[in-house]
């Protein structure tokens, strides 16, 4: 009774003293991992440029499994860290029902829209970048065929493929896009073999350039596609560099500033909605030393003009989002 | 829809079923010898793991595959101390090995390249090549089979020929050997392999080890064969469908090289939804790739069949006193 007594204190010490030192910020990231060298590895990387730059520190927890979502959010948020981000359009749910439990704090949800007063939702138009990439591909392709590969099936990837569908036809009408998906359950974002087969298949239909929207299935495509002989583009970080000469580009979302701005903001950051599109910088397309040689500068002037069009409003990329209908490609 | 495409689906089948052959015939030896097992996962996973981050070290993929045989034989080893010495229940054993798997792999290769728990992509001689059949290239003129033989037998990573051989050597050693009769007996009646005087742990010990070594086969064949490199779960479930794999052949072995061609042929059929649609069926790819384990309910509910579990399996023998 007497150790059970000392250790309710000092886990109750603990807890008061942890609550009063930090209104350290804090990340959550989605079941792909930490350092997926996609998504949660950008959101890392902007978490970890603000504490370089602030010299401040932050918590972090990985989520292991889709039971821990909501046990991890409250006791982030019990322990007083503020603001708490996290990444996944998977927290949708469990954080509409937490956050109205804990007025004081401010959350942060990367790809999904949640509408409660103390979260700030920001959404990527990955549409925007998924398009510049398209034209990229289309312009790049000897065949006239292009594919996609898709991680898990769900309205947020097929967002990326309309867009990159969009892209390619707009450069060249009579082109076809293979599209695929790798599965319907999370396990979807972490097989690289399939991926690896999906693009060997795509080949054979005639594809000579594959975006991979996949996670960890994307590292399997780029892969195959270096392999292959063929050309590949990553996605949401800057994958260029894991086969040098072989990804024609990647379509980078800046989930990295997202986390970098929250964690700015602090304990000041305003609720509501921000969408990143490409005027903001949210989205793009990566340019570096490992695909300089694929990309010539007329392919480079024609998507960079079509960039301009999709800023000033002029071109409006469809969104699949916005009715789950795509003109572009059937899936 | 060309005979060209059919060749393409059916390399693919091939380069897909292969891993699931080897976690099969790996539990065979295991379930016909009474030790059920579940861990069929976690020991290609360990082996995928090992062989990678091995393979990427040494830039040797023999050395890779040495060292996934071993990470799959620990964990083997694991499951026979714990089922068979110590009479533990052998599904919590494979289902317990299954979860360290998934962890500890992650673990020991961000500890060792701390890129998120993969191993660098494989390079050179690191990675294992595929090799040419002899006479692939003069034979392939000759109409139908050239190029079956060229495109679809040939040019495979050499563990696919492996695989294949193994099936005839399973059959021969279960129904052909002394060892394979009383392999067959102990996991049938224990009791009157110990009766005639010959050890039921030693020979429950090797069938589980046998199983250890196929998986780690299997494992490093995905991680530098398929792939290059192991990533975070990258079985993909593929041990539970080799489970299903080897119901739905009936554990024999002949049947199980069918059941796994069949499984890996629905796996690469889902990645082509033109062929489908080009040959007039519309089925979606999650119910192709749900067929495994729709086929097996139906064998295991008798209704193609009856499927006889070895009569002694999951379950420790106790020496009667």
């Amino acid at each position: 009774m007497t150790l059970m007594k000392t250790m309710l204190g000092a886990a109750a010490t603990l807890a008061l003293s942890s609550a009063i030192a930090s209104a350290d910020p804090a990340i959550i990231y989605d079941l792909g991992g930490k350092f997926d060298k996609s998504f949660n590895e950008a959101a890392f990387n902007g978490a970890k440029k603000w504490a370089e730059e602030t010299g401040g520190t932050f918590k972090e927890l990985e989520m292991q499994s889709e039971a821990q979502r909501e046990q991890a959010l409250r006791q982030l948020a019990e322990s007083g860290a503020n603001p708490i981000v996290m990444t996944g359009f998977a927290f949708g749910d469990t954080l509409n029902t937490v956050a109205p439990d804990f007025p004081d704090t401010k959350f942060a949800i990367i790809d999904m829209v949640v509408e409660q007063p103390n979260v700030k939702s920001v959404v990527f138009t990955e549409h925007e970048g998924s398009y510049l990439v398209g034209m990229m591909a289309a312009l790049a392709s000897k065949t006239g065929t292009v594919g996609f590969i898709g991680g898990m099936d769900i309205p947020l990837i097929r967002r990326f493929g309309c867009g990159y569908a969009e892209g390619v036809k707009a450069v060249n009408p009579d082109a076809t896009v293979v599209l695929n998906m790798t599965g319907t359950t999370p396990a979807a974002w972490n097989d690289p073999v399939k991926g690896a087969e999906l693009a060997k298949a795509q080949k054979s239909q005639g594809a000579d350039v594959i975006y991979a929207a996949a996670g960890g299935t994307g590292i399997g495509v780029l892969q195959a596609a270096a392999d292959e002989g063929i050309l590949s583009i990553g996605v949401d970080s800057n994958q260029n560099h894991l086969h040098p000469g072989k990804v024609l580009t990647s379509m980078t979302k800046r989930v990295d500033n997202a986390v970098y701005n929250a964690f700015n903001d602090g304990e000041a950051m305003t609720a509501g909605l921000t969408v990143m599109d490409l005027k903001a910088d949210g989205v793009g397309y990566a340019m570096d030393d490992n695909n300089a040689a694929l990309v010539t500068d007329e392919m480079k002037a024609k998507v960079e003009e079509a960039a301009a069009k999709i800023k000033s409003g002029e071109l409006k990329v469809h969104d699949y989002m916005s009715d789950n209908t795509c003109p572009a490609a059937t899936f | 829809m060309d005979y060209a495409t059919f060749l393409q689906i059916f390399d693919t089948t091939l380069r897909l079923a292969t891993p699931l052959l080897f976690a099969c015939l790996a539990g065979l030896y295991s379930e016909r010898a009474g030790v059920f097992d579940i861990g069929l996962e976690g020991k290609m996973l360990m082996a995928a793991m090992a062989s990678g981050a091995v393979a990427a070290l040494s830039g040797s993929v023999w050395i890779g595959l040495m060292a996934g045989i071993v990470g799959s034989l620990a964990f083997a080893l694991v499951h026979g101390i714990a089922s068979i010495t110590f009479r533990g229940n052998q599904l919590i054993s494979g289902v317990a090995l299954n979860f360290v798997a998934s962890g500890i792999t992650v673990l020991i290769a961000q500890d060792l390249f701390g890129q998120g728990g993969r191993t660098p992509p494989l390079e050179g001689g690191a990675r294992m090549l595929e090799i040419t059949l002899p006479l692939a290239e003069t034979l392939r003129p000759v109409p139908v089979i050239g190029p079956l033989y060229a495109d679809v037998i040939s040019g495979h990573p050499i563990l696919v020929y492996v695989g294949l051989l193994l099936v005839p050597a399973t059959w021969w050693l279960l129904y052909r050997t002394r060892f394979g009769l009383r392999l067959r007996a102990v996991g049938e009646n224990p009791a009157s392999v110990d009766t005639a005087g010959v050890s039921v742990k030693r020979l429950r010990f090797s069938a589980v080890l046998i199983a250890g070594v196929l998986c780690g086969l299997a494992g490093a064949y995905m991680a530098t064969g398929l792939q290059a490199g192991f990533g975070r779960e990258m079985t993909a479930g593929r041990g539970y469908i080799a489970l299903a794999a080897l119901i739905f052949a009936k554990w024999r072995p002949w049947h199980a090289l069918w059941a796994c061609l069949l499984f890996g042929f629905f796996q690469s059929l889902a990645l082509r939804p033109d062929v489908m649609q080009a040959v007039g069926i519309k089925i979606p790819g999650p119910a192709l790739d749900a067929l495994p384990y729709i086929l097996t309910v139906v064998v295991l509910a008798g209704l193609v069949g009856k499927a006889v579990p070895p009569r002694a399996g999951g379950e420790p023998y106790v020496k009667e006193r």
